[in-house]
């Protein structure tokens, strides 16, 4: 019987990824799956329900919460976890909070660095995790694409990179002493194209920002900010009704919106083959400086 | 009827490619420093449209441009700050982009000999390796050492891109000569496919579109050539291996090995041996998510079901009955080494090899690789990027293919007992012959394979907390039993004690902390045994 032994694109990164979260859950102690709510997130918590099937989740998922976020992602996120039986625990550098962090005084980066990377790290201190999963693909960004699949963190939650752990075939090594952890990057070789396909593919639940709608926005410079009860509007701003969705998700102030009439997966994988810009493009995080991720991920940014 | 008996079955079309989809192709660069690796991929992803405005943006405003015209291709995958301030790549870059015909992953590697491991780790994974070479420079000793690494790690296609050919007025002669110099190499690598083309990364000739400047040159351009080349092996034809990763046991009616297929395919029925040990039982189930399927093929990862209960758990392998796989725990292996510190024989260390970790040493180095001549040479150290033939004994068995027959399963990474870090990669040949003379143990040898000294830890105020803790280290491999014996300690294991006994325990667990008590036990296990071997490197 003539037979063709080829597994699918999609199918044979679904594959590399389940191997991959699976040599998470059994190299270490204590994992924990960083969850964003964004779709590369909800593509990694469906294929770690895959990995495991038909046991549970041998891992909690942790939300980096910044309370800048857009309400429907809290929504989102917390019928999504229940619906499949995750535990979801929620971490804030509620310190910042209270001593006023906010990205209208602070700016951006600081405020980035406050909000995300520095409770990332304390979220991950406190919770004693020695690995955290994060969906970080490697086309998302030029420091990205040099990054370990298990990418090593010393005792700070520092990465270095010029001095990574060489990682050969599908070996992972992901031996850590007392207080050292790895990043675990399941999605390393998806594509943003992938991720959508995938997502159409196998029915994937995401946030409905990603899909368009016509919403009241703000136009700021090349940026659509959606309106929201924690968005400040400056003086001399108009707010607009226009026809758009989220590329990418995060806080309310740093990441806008793109005009697009893409109501559902299979119209978001054709806008895609037009577009010629970056999904990150439209974070205002990135562009601080030049190297400014990698900058952000030596200091400890998913 | 639970939901791990009651099973919804999924067909493998579900799974496999549809009938004209060629498979991915991965791809590695290799060649000497500045030999235009980097720019030759840039200029790839960008002829294929493959590049975003915003990141050209980014190149064209960048502080930096080393091109002599244009834009800078090679900043699309320099992506490091010390890349773009130095002008050299350091680590391995992925880049993806895709064709109407298919689809790569390309691993851009670092020329310079300092980073040789990077370039290693790049070619680990690819099945056709670019390899660049300056028109002005000729075969430098580096490309051969790339070319030779390449193959080693099991590369099948190299492509020679004979580049800068601007610089060299587009000289066939030039182009034929470098063709010539690689004779002597290429009469030593069997089993490959190799191309030459005279390419321009800069301009582009050749890379994408044939160029008009060198008629002369009848072959395709390296695009074409990507698009058209066969993996490596075909891994689902190979014999059945598949390492369990981990035991799935939801409930006491379902038992599952989990992993993904290293080689070959399985289908319901068929008989299996666990591997090491040898004990046989037949697939019952095979699970996935989506549903049972009737046979699966490598790479895919299932979870197996089998007809008896058998004790089989991480680091053990499913093989073939029909052919299973090698098992010894003395091989020769070819390694690359990777570490700063040299290696010397009696070196003790982790064998991995996917989920499977076992306790080896360097029981001797056989010969080493001159990678300029292409010459074995007697050697009693490898140094950093070194490559050579050793023999390791391990503490348990290793199972294996020879590399040369499997990829997938012939490799394996040498790493370092304490700092953990990768120090080599190897590549195991064949199960040694020669049984080394063995004689009685020493207690220095004994302790230098468990890899930490023995320790006698007291829990007779805190019995509750004992599985945790043999768990905790068990995790981290170390050696710990249950007995009232303390002095085991002096074998080097860990001995945990409920009872009181006479003498001076080294680690009395009297609290909850279970952190600090393996804190503590680590300390006083690894101390010691960097004392008695000397082994001060860095922790
Ligand atoms: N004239 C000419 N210059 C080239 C060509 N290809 C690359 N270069 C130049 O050669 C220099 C080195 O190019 P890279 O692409 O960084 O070389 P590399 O091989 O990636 O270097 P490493 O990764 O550090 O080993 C740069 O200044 C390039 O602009 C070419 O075809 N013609
Ligand atoms: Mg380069």
């Amino acid at each position: 019987m003539a037979q063709s032994y080829v597994l699918s694109h999609l199918r044979a990164l679904e594959a590399e990824s389940i191997h991959i979260l699976r040599e998470t859950a059994a190299q270490f102690c204590n994992p924990v799956l960083l969850y964003s709510i964004g779709k590369d997130s909800s593509v990694l918590v469906h294929l770690a329900r895959k990995a495991f099937y038909p046991g549970k989740l041998p891992f909690p998922l942790l939300h980096i919460d910044t309370t800048y976020e857009y309400p429907e992602m809290i929504e989102f996120r917390d019928r999504f976890t229940k619906e499949i039986g995750a535990e979801l625990r929620v971490y804030t550098n509620q310190e910042a909070i209270n001593a006023g962090a906010n990205p209208y005084d602070l700016g951006t980066a600081k405020c980035c660095h406050l909000l995300r990377t520095r409770a990332l790290v304390e979220g991950l201190k406190e919770g004693n995790y020695d690995a955290a999963i994060g969906g970080g693909r490697r086309d998302e960004e030029k420091s990205r694409a040099k990054e370990r699949v298990f990418s090593f963190r010393d005792k700070a939650g520092r990465w270095e990179p010029r001095n990574q752990r060489p990682e050969l075939w599908n070996f992972y090594n992901g031996a850590v002493n007392l207080g050292e952890s790895i990043r675990v990057f399941p999605l390393s070789n998806w594509t943003e194209n992938d991720v959508w396909r995938y997502i159409e593919l196998e029915n994937i639940p995401v946030v409905p920002l990603y899909f368009a709608k016509p919403r009241e926005v703000i136009v700021r410079g090349q940026t659509l900010i959606p309106l929201q009860s924690n968005v400040k509007i400056f003086d001399g701003e108009q707010t607009e009704t226009v026809n758009c969705r989220m590329r990418t998700l995060g806080c309310t102030p740093c990441s806008g919106a793109i005009r697009s009439e893409a109501r559902t997966s299979g119209s978001i994988i054709e806008e895609l083959v037009s577009f010629r810009r970056s999904e990150r493009e439209n974070r205002v995080i990135d562009h601080d400086q030049e190297g400014s991720m990698e900058l952000k991920k030596r200091e400890g940014y998913f | 009827m639970s939901i791990t008996t009651q099973a919804k079955t999924v067909t493998l079309a579900h799974f496999t490619a549809p009938g004209d989809e060629l498979p991915l192709l991965r791809m590695s660069t290799a060649g000497s420093v500045d030999d235009g690796k980097s720019t030759l991929i840039g200029r790839l992803l960008f002829d294929t449209k493959t590049v975003l405005e915003d990141h050209l943006d980014d190149v064209s405003k960048s502080k930096v441009n080393r091109a002599s015209r244009g834009l800078d291709l090679s900043l699309l995958t320099d992506g490091l700050r010390a890349e773009r301030e130095q002008g050299i790549t350091i680590d391995v870059a992925y880049r993806y982009f895709s064709t109407a015909r298919r689809k790569f992953i390309v691993a851009d590697t670092p020329g310079h000999e300092q980073y040789t491991r990077n370039m290693a780790t790049g070619a680990s994974t690819s099945d056709l390796a670019v390899i660049l070479i300056d028109a002005r420079k000729g075969f430098l000793a580096q490309s051969r050492r790339h070319a030779f690494i390449s193959w080693l790690l099991g590369v099948r296609t190299l492509v020679f891109a004979i580049n800068k050919m601007d610089l060299v007025g587009f000289s066939r002669q030039i182009f034929e000569q470098i063709r010539e110099q690689s004779n002597t190499l290429l009469s030593l690598l069997d089993d490959v496919h190799v191309h030459f083309i005279p390419v321009s990364a800069l301009d582009g000739d050749n890379v994408v579109i044939k160029s008009e400047r060198m008629p002369w040159y009848d072959g395709p351009p390296l695009l074409d050539i990507l698009e058209t080349a066969r993996p490596s092996i075909d891994v689902a034809a190979l014999p059945l291996r598949f390492p369990v990763q981990t035991v799935i046991r939801p409930d006491p009616d379902f038992r599952g090995f989990a992993g993904q297929l290293a080689s070959g395919h399985l289908r319901l029925g068929d008989e299996v041996t666990a591997l090491p040990g040898g004990q046989k039982s037949r697939v019952a189930r095979i699970v996935t998510f989506d549903g049972d399927l009737e046979e699966a093929f490598a790479p895919m990862s299932v979870t197996l079901v089998l007809e008896d209960e058998r004790d089989i758990a991480r680091g053990d392998m499913l093989v073939a009955t029909s052919k299973v796989a090698c098992q010894a725990q003395t091989v020769e292996a070819t390694v690359v080494w990777m570490s700063e510190e040299p290696l010397f024989a009696g070196r003790s260390c982790l064998i991995q090899q996917g989920p499977r970790v076992v306790s080896a040493r360097v029981s001797r180095i056989l010969h080493r690789w001159d990678v300029e001549r292409l010459e074995t040479r007697v050697a009693s150290s490898l140094s950093l990027n070194e490559i050579g033939v050793l023999e390791i004994e391990a503490a348990e068995p290793l199972l294996f293919d020879p590399y040369r027959e499997n990829r997938a399963t012939g490799g394996f990474i040498v790493v370092h007992r304490i700092s953990n870090l990768t120090l080599g990669a190897g590549l195991i040949e064949r199960e040694s012959e020669n049984i080394s003379e063995c004689g009685p143990l020493s207690p220095e040898e004994r302790l230098c394979l468990r890899g930490h000294s023995g320790a006698w830890v007291d829990l007779s105020k805190v019995q509750e907390c004992a599985d945790a803790l043999e768990r905790a280290l068990l995790n981290v491999h170390l050696h710990v039993v249950r007995t009232e014996q303390p002095e085991l300690r002096r074998l080097g294991l860990i001995v945990l004690t409920f009872g009181l006994h006479e003498g001076t325990p080294d680690v009395v667990v009297d609290g909850n902390d279970l952190r600090g008590a393996i804190e503590a036990i680590r300390a006083k296990t690894t101390l010691d045994t960097l004392h008695a071997f000397g082994e001060g490197e860095g922790i």
